[in-house]
């Protein structure tokens, strides 16, 4: 009787865990990772870079005359993330993406750790999920030290006080701050169509390099297209087509059209990348 | 001996057999690396996977640890079908394949843990301590904290002997697993894997190094160009191999003739060996021939019998017998 009851209570501890030790790993180990350090260090960097150089070279406005885009943060440093924000989002976040995304499945395909993994076993679906997760935290910590980078530098180097939004109205330092982080949860959206499709190509190689420079490449030829006036009709399904509209998150009253638009193209990217990668992945053989 | 029978029983240890395939293949565009192989590896036995380079070893396992599809056939491990049973059986399963493959900027120890939180059935609460004590059991103690770059090959090798070994298995499957190991290192492997095999665990391990499988396995099974050309207990894969003798006489020609008389291949021996010294070396097996018969048959026709022995097949003669002289990879 009581080795039964033995019995059913160790058979209840073996059971399968919820599995989330997997993910705590994936993202201990992408974080402590001197590679994940380096790109964000690189991107904390920009912010800091332009806010010294408008600093160093700005000039009083010319009477008569509004200042120019970049002096706009001279007045007020608040501006300094939005700014380094918009000139981060056509390249340098798009690579940074580029390198994690690309690396999820062909990374551990050439260190050799896919196998043991597959072994362990951490099931295919799941590794797959945990990898996505992973690369979505880091699209977030991205724009996040973008963001965060730049508000410190604005109100280092600059002047604070309440902003004035594009459709004329004025927030206090606080809102703003809301508004920040508004957009940068905007971008973040923006880059996870960008990282479903380094995902999927990442599910074809052994050479992470490889699926790095391809997501990158895809990441920038998106954009050319859609400055291509000939090609107008392809322009609404090219996952960068909206990397740029989080303008109307700067007007009074918040205008959600461009953010709900953008969410719906990115999850469509998710779902096909996403389904193709398990197609992909569920039946690979893995060599490597 | 028959080649590749199924239903060959197993030891009287573990009735069952822990890894079975029925018309195993797979093929790489054209060519079938395994091509229609039928294991019977026996529960509790430690069973050699010999083998040139090349010839399917490696896919075998791939095949069997459901990392790659086979083109046909079926394989049950553990008495589950695989692959579809995969979930269950793999954490039973501890394997070592193709080389260790580490994150060279973790530590031993967070390699480990890493790996072992893959495993939805892994308790989290003793992780720490089963990572301590696998590192303890392949002797990596002392290196557990410093970054895998820094380990040398063997220590690699270690390492992912220790991974194999996180949790109690009912199978061990190893891949060379002595590969980069120094002699010591060999030893200890020869020993961990008598000891897991004592504890119950059946072991298959692949190997092309034949004095390490004739060490440590009860059961073998020879790979050649993708096919099992042989499989069952060593000893009576050894013995089906051919016992010969080793006569020293000067009266060569004499002696030939009687052992052509008594069925025997009469044969030139290995080695050196002056004219006047010659030896004659005697072939194909002793089938019901008594050693005694024969040296009483050579000296009765007036041979001067000045060293007779027996010898009896190597399981190195065995296998080139089976894989072929040449050891070429096959392509």
């Amino acid at each position: 009787m009581s080795a039964e009851a033995a019995g059913i209570s160790s058979v209840a501890t073996a059971g399968p865990g919820a599995g989330w030790a997997l993910l705590a790993s994936e993202l201990s180990v992408l974080f402590r990772r001197l590679r994940t350090w380096a790109m964000l260090i690189a991107l904390a960097a920009v912010p800091i870079l332009i806010a010294v150089a408008v600093k160093l070279s700005s000039r009083p406005a010319t009477p008569g005359r509004g200042p120019l885009f970049l002096d706009r943060i001279t007045q007020n440093g608040l501006f300094v993330a939005v700014t380094a924000l918009v000139v981060c989002v056509p390249l340098f976040l798009p690579l940074t993406i580029g390198v994690v995304a690309g690396d999820t499945i062909a990374g551990e395909a050439n260190l050799g750790t896919l196998r043991y993994l597959l072994l362990a076993p951490a099931g295919r679906v799941r590794l797959l999920l945990v990898k996505y997760a992973g690369a979505v935290a880091f699209c977030f910590a991205a724009t996040a030290t973008v963001a965060a980078s730049g508000a410190l530098a604005g109100v280092v180097l600059f002047p604070v006080g309440p902003v004035t939004l594009l459709s004329g109205d004025t927030i206090s330092v606080g809102e703003s701050a809301l508004r920040s982080l508004l957009i940068a949860a905007y971008i973040t959206v923006s880059l996870l169509g960008l990282s479903a499709i380094g995902l999927l190509i990442s599910t074809f190689t052994d050479v992470p390099v490889g699926a790095m420079a391809a997501t990158i490449v895809l990441s920038v030829v998106s954009q050319v297209l859609d400055n291509l006036p000939q090609l107008e009709w392809l322009h609404p399904w090219l996952f960068s087509h909206h990397w740029l509209g989080f303008a109307d998150l700067l007007r009074q009253p918040i205008a959600w059209t461009s953010f709900g638009e953008n969410a719906l193209l990115q999850a469509g990217y998710i779902a096909v990348c996403g389904a193709l990668a398990y197609a992909k992945f569920s039946n690979k053989d893995v060599l490597s | 001996m028959k080649a590749t029978d199924p239903h060959e029983p197993g030891p009287p240890v573990a009735a069952g057999l822990a890894i079975e395939t029925r018309g195993l293949v797979k093929r790489f565009g054209h060519r079938a690396a395994v091509d229609g192989i039928d294991l019977s590896v026996p529960r509790g036995s430690v069973f050699g996977f010999l083998g040139p380079n090349g010839s399917g070893k490696t896919t075998t396992i791939r095949l069997l640890l459901g990392l790659a599809t086979p083109n046909s056939g079926d394989i049950s491990v553990l008495g589950r079908e695989m692959p579809r049973a995969l979930a269950s059986v793999l954490p039973d399963v501890g394997a070592l394949v193709e080389g260790p493959g580490f994150y060279p900027f973790l530590s031993g120890a967070g390699n480990l843990l890493r790996l072992d939180s893959a495993d939805r059935h892994a308790p989290s609460a003793t992780r720490r301590q089963r990572v301590h004590d696998a590192l303890d059991r392949v002797g990596l103690s002392h290196a557990a904290g410093k970054k895998v770059r820094a380990y040398s090959l063997g220590m690699k090798q270690r390492l992912g002997l220790a991974n194999a070994m996180l949790r109690p298995r009912e199978l061990l499957v190893l891949d060379e697993p002595t590969n980069g190991l120094d002699p010591q290192g060999t030893r200890e492997v020869r020993g961990l894997v008598r000891s897991l095999a004592a504890g119950g665990t059946t072991v298959f391990v692949s190997s092309h190094l034949l004095a390490e499988v004739e060490q440590m396995c009860t059961h073998v099974g020879v790979m050649s160009a993708g096919r099992l050309v042989a499989q069952g207990p060593l000893d009576e894969l050894r013995s089906s191999g051919q016992a010969h003798v080793l006569i020293q006489t000067p009266d060569v020609e004499r002696a030939a003739r009687v052992l052509a008389r008594l069925g025997l291949v009469p044969g030139e021996a290995p080695g050196p060996g002056s004219p006047r010294e010659a030896t004659a070396l005697l072939g194909t097996g002793l089938n019901g021939v008594e050693p005694e018969s024969i040296v009483a048959a050579l000296v009765a026709d007036g041979v001067r019998v000045r060293g007779f022995t027996v010898e009896n097949a190597s399981l190195e003669d065995r296998f080139v017998s089976l894989t072929g002289e040449g050891f070429d990879v096959v392509g």
